[in-house]
């Protein structure tokens, strides 16, 4: 087992080189170069700009640039931002509490909706229950989350109000109230919209996965067995049944986490929730390529080490896998 | 006739395979539906320069105005008649969304059928490439892409659309990718390709006329759902700022141009998502059908 999360961290590596050169060398290759934003600045003299290229080392040449900027992520630097001139590892470091905090409170949510939805549908299949959690699973798998962010925001803030203050019912976006004192009541008020969103899209693929490994797994040998020797249904169904039926769920989802960071782009733009996805989306509009750079290559390194995370649970979670 | 004991019932003539297919997708009541909805869209995205307003023209004096029997979902800031601008910008938004999904597929069943035919080297060379475009964060490296690409002048991508559709197809041929190659493997083993081969057919040949138009049932329904990805995600892209520039419009676009005002003018961020969400629920819907009706599994009846 050992011997394979190795391996596959060595073959992971050139993945991660290969990405970063690529979109190190666009980024530096760009017509003015990436210190065209400041070219176009009056403010900015020409002699500025030339300590400026010297202290950036953009003199040199691509490759070795390139090996400079590695050596530096190696050491967790990743260089400095263009529009705030502050270290890129501590602006992303800043934001990542709040990521967190966003998606794992969506993911908790999105398991407490998915796996009773999931277990409910598979054990009367086709039933009046299963084909409402089917159509409504279809709309979750259709709709776009960034519109679902704003019919959410339409709802709970243009149009609901507050019975008794007539003030919103709930904040359009951001962590904290604007000059309101800084508490966990007003976090958690701010983190139901961006939270409910987020779960509801996810819950309708996660919900239709478990339907249709529970189905798997309730056709299998062991079940009748159970039946068989007089096990109470509701047994059946929880023990032996979800428990076998929930790994294949556990392996998807760690699989799944950091792409689950996209859709926490998007709410994290809609909702102005200060992430790690609103800095990129702020850092794209800017071109500020060092941030954008350094948040692509954290969560490159971020699939690759849910993936090895996914196979290695799997084995874990069941017996009959084995990895050399 | 069932008391013609002597002479046995002439075996019934098989249903062809196309045949069966097309009954089991026309049993799916709610594809055959979606099908029809996509149909009336597209017609009247095709139709819209029979709309009495301009996508583009601004006329400020009916800015801002609610749905009404003149404009139908309402005007945006510009006063420019949403109904039109929908209809513009699902041609956009549906023409990125099936030209890049046939790219991708094209570029994947290439990838897929060359790996999993010649096998040894080539093979793992091409799915140590398609792990590493998987393991790209997609979303991330789309929006980069989509700024960084603007910075170059490239002439032969011309406008924005088209640097959309080359992305979004370079980020999404992996999935077609693995599953030819998964299809071919199989297939690769079977009798009737060693019959083939038997007779002489080269290695071109085999892939392009025994194997391929066997692949041809998953790869469709694969390419469906891909589609609908690929209008969400075209729109999301655009609807961020960096997918279909204005003022062509796209969906995704007409919704994040809507979103500024959307405060006291819901129309303007109601309708443009509303469009995005039908189509893409259609084309789900169309891909779910062709499942059924293409899985070999649910077109031979066995006894499981």
């Amino acid at each position: 087992m050992t011997t394979y999360a190795i391996r596959r961290i060595l073959q992971a590596i050139p993945v991660i080189l290969i990405l970063s050169a690529c979109l190190f060398f666009l980024i530096r290759l760009t017509p003015g170069g990436p210190l065209a934003a400041y070219e176009r600045n009056p403010n900015i003299s020409r002699q500025q700009l030339e300590l400026m290229r010297q202290k950036l080392g953009l003199d040199d040449p691509l490759p070795v640039q390139y090996v400079r900027w590695l050596g530096g992520v190696l050491q967790g630097d990743l260089g400095m931002s263009i529009k705030f001139r502050r270290p890129v590892a501590e602006m992303i470091l800043e934001r990542v509490p709040n990521t967190a905090l966003l998606v794992g409170a969506a993911f908790i949510l999105t398991l407490l909706i998915a796996l009773p939805v999931g277990v409910l549908s598979a054990r009367k299949p086709y039933s009046f229950l299963d084909y409402l959690f089917t159509s409504l699973s279809f709309m979750g798998q259709s709709v776009p989350i960034y519109w679902l962010g704003l019919v959410m925001i339409l709802i709970f803030y243009v149009w609901l109000n507050n019975p008794f203050s007539g003030a919103p019912l709930m904040p359009s976006g951001g962590m904290y109230s604007l000059g309101g004192e800084k508490n966990l009541l007003d976090l958690l008020w701010h983190l139901v919209l961006p939270v409910v969103t987020l779960s509801l899209a996810w819950a309708a693929w996660y919900s239709r996965f478990l339907r249709a490994s529970m189905l798997d797994v309730l056709h299998e040998d062991y079940i009748r067995t159970a039946r068989a020797k007089g096990l109470v249904e509701r047994l059946v169904i929880y023990k032996h049944a979800l428990r076998n039926a929930v790994i294949p769920l556990v392996t998807m989802m760690a699989l799944d986490l950091p792409s689950l960071f996209s859709g926490g782009l998007y709410i994290e733009t809609i909702f102005s929730w200060p992430g790690m996805g609103r800095l990129f989306w702020d850092a794209a509009r800017t071109r500020d390529y060092p941030v954008l750079l350094g948040i692509v290559v954290i969560n490159a390194v971020l699939i690759v080490a849910f993936n090895i995370l996914a196979d290695l649970l799997y084995a874990r979670l069941d017996p009959r896998v084995r990895y050399e | 006739m069932s008391d013609a004991p002597a002479a046995s019932p002439a075996p019934p003539v098989p249903e062809s395979l196309g045949r069966l297919a097309l009954r089991r997708f026309l049993r799916h009541r709610l594809a055959l539906v979606s099908i029809v909805i996509l149909l009336l869209l597209t017609l009247a995205t095709l139709l819209a320069p029979l709309s009495r307003y301009s996508p583009t023209q601004q006329s400020p004096k009916n800015k801002l105005q609610p749905p009404s029997a003149q404009h139908w979902f309402g005007t945006d800031e510009l006063g420019r008649d949403i109904f039109t601008r929908i209809l513009y910008g699902g041609r956009i938004s549906l023409a990125v969304g099936v030209t890049s999904t046939v790219l991708a597929t094209l570029l994947g069943t290439l990838i897929g059928a060359a790996a999993g035919f010649s096998g040894g080297w080539l093979d793992n060379l091409l799915m140590r490439l398609t792990d590493a475009f998987l393991a790209f964060p997609t979303l991330f490296v789309l929006i980069l892409l989509g700024a960084l690409l603007r910075e170059y002048n490239l002439v032969w991508l011309g406008n924005s659309v088209y640097v959309v559709i080359f992305i979004l197809a370079i980020l999404s041929w992996m999935w077609p990718a693995r599953l030819v190659r998964g299809l071919v493997l199989t297939l690769r083993e079977r009798e009737f390709i060693c019959a083939a081969r038997a007779l002489g057919a080269g290695s071109t040949r085999t892939v392009l006329v025994h194997i391929l138009p066997n692949c041809v049932g998953p790869i469709l329904v694969s390419a469906t759902l891909e589609t609908a990805y690929a209008i969400i995600t075209e729109s999301g892209l655009s609807y961020l700022g960096f997918g279909v520039q204005p003022p062509t419009p796209s969906w995704g676009n007409i919704l994040a141009s809507g979103q500024t005002h959307v405060f006291f003018a819901p129309w303007l961020g109601i309708f443009p998502g509303l469009m995005i969400f039908i189509a893409v629920m259609c084309i789900n819907f169309i891909g779910d059908g062709l499942r059924d009706a293409l899985d070999p599994r649910s077109i031979y009846p066995t006894s499981r």
